[in-house]
């Protein structure tokens, strides 16, 4: 199948899914509750003389993303499955792989979206200094949120019509988190102290490249992984 | 236009299909008769490319884009509207849904409706409309009068007359031998994945056959 098709297709997907949940609006506003909720609790469960805002905030500003994410990309094959739509979008004349890039497009907007909330909430409880590192801080959060929403959608699929799917896809997604988690934290954390700009830049390399071959790798087994 | 040979399908122990072979020619419908677990599901999905079978070969001429499927499921997104689910199924075929469809199905005043707000029937009605949405060839059909009501049989067995006047084929499963009957040039009785009954239905009524089924499958 030629390139624009696979795109205008993985469009068509992303859109029906973003509409469907502009419509529901459950996913969204559940997870941004869930954001705001972990953040408060992380805000009050503190001991503010024990580790400073600077080092404590990169890792809680990514495990609140993390769950967050997971609990987005729970949903993500859960929707076709109602009424039993994932086999129409199969028996449809499109490249299996545009339905991928269709899911992995609506999720990376869907975790975005909690981001955009998530940020400017660590840099009010945690007194960090966001504004003045946004670009970065923004690279460094897209990067990583794409190598994860990535791998995500792809276990998404695999384990949604297992019985424990809720259980089953933080099991198999964690392990594959923890190296572009802990550059994205270690990155995270030396913008936020003021380090330049130079010292994050292995990190962002790293997650680009991961980025880079998990994208292809889901791409090219999510055909096979939808199969029944 | 529709090739089946020497079908084979187990999931575990449980045989599917067992040696299954047929064809349906332009203008044909097949109407497959069995009890539930006789096969009659996995067969169509095998037709249909959703499931590979671990023996055999199956064969649709024009491939995926001619397929119509009416499932157990009507394939919808209740939060769209019935326009916007069948603008969404459209455009996957490269086609656009026409305003004549949903006439024939009497969808047209519920166009703007979410799914969710429908009734049982009319949402079996908004599945044969995504049937049918991009003009398929060979359709699929499983159990497809299930919740429709006296209308909506009737405007469903026309759209799949004009579909095999116009040179269509399909395959139908059912438990319902007298309504698969009506429609069906070739009638096959299905048991444990296999055809313990394939001929051409010559006339028979829908009596008939059912009486023919009852022997076959007792």
């Amino acid at each position: 199948m030629r390139s624009p098709d696979l795109l205008r297709h993985a469009w068509t997907v992303a859109s029906k899914d973003l509409l469907v949940e502009f419509r529901s609006r459950t996913a969204i506003l559940s997870v941004a509750v869930f954001v705001v909720l972990v953040l408060v609790v992380f805000n009050f469960g503190r001991d503010a003389t024990a580790v400073s805002n600077v080092d404590l905030a990169p890792s809680i500003l990514w495990v609140t993303f993390t769950f967050a994410a997971i609990l987005a990309l729970n949903r993500a094959f859960q929707l076709e499955l109602e009424n039993q739509a994932l086999e129409g979008l199969l028996l449809a004349p499109i490249d299996r792989s545009s339905i991928y890039l269709g899911k992995l497009i609506a999720n990376l907007v869907f975790v975005s979206t909690i981001e955009v909330i998530g940020v400017p909430l660590v840099a009010l409880f945690f007194n960090v200094p966001v504004i003045q590192y946004l670009g970065p801080l923004v690279l460094t959060i897209a990067l990583a949120t794409v190598g994860f929403v990535a791998i995500g959608t792809l276990f998404s699929a695999m384990t949604v019509r297992t019985r424990f799917a809720e259980l089953l896809l933080p099991v198999l997604l964690l392990p594959f988190m923890i190296l572009p988690l802990s550059w994205a934290v270690l990155a995270t954390g030396r913008l936020l102290a003021g380090r330049p700009l130079s010292e994050i830049a292995g990190w962002l390399n790293m997650l680009a490249v991961y980025d880079f071959v998990f994208v292809i790798l889901a791409v090219l087994l999510f055909p096979a992984t939808v199969n029944e | 236009m529709l090739r089946a040979e020497g079908l084979c399908h187990s999931f575990g122990a449980v045989r599917g299909l067992d040696d299954v072979s047929f064809s349906v020619q332009p203008g044909q419908t097949l109407a497959v008769f069995g009890p539930n677990g006789a096969g009659k599901t996995t067969l169509l999905k095998v037709l249909a490319g959703l499931i590979q079978p671990q023996r055999g070969s199956a064969h649709v001429e024009g491939g995926r884009r001619v397929i119509g499927w009416i499932g157990h499921q009507p394939q919808l997104y209740a939060q769209l509207t019935v326009r916007e689910n069948l603008r969404f199924w459209a455009s996957l075929y490269d086609a656009s849904p026409s305003g004549e469809l949903l006439t024939r199905l009497g969808l047209d005043e519920h166009a703007d409706r979410p799914v969710r707000a429908l009734s049982r029937g009319l949402v079996q009605r908004v599945a044969i409309a995504r049937a049918l949405v991009h003009d398929p060839t060979v359709l699929l059909l499983d159990e497809p009068f299930t919740g429709l009501d006296r209308v909506a049989a009737e405007a469903l067995r026309r759209l799949l007359g004009n579909v095999m006047k116009q040179g269509g084929a399909s395959v139908l499963v059912t438990h319902n031998v007298e309504e698969g009957t009506e429609l069906a040039t070739d009638v096959a009785f299905m048991r444990a994945g296999r055809f313990v009954h394939f001929a051409p239905r010559a006339g028979r009524g829908p009596g008939q056959v059912a009486e023919e089924y009852r022997n076959a499958i007792a």
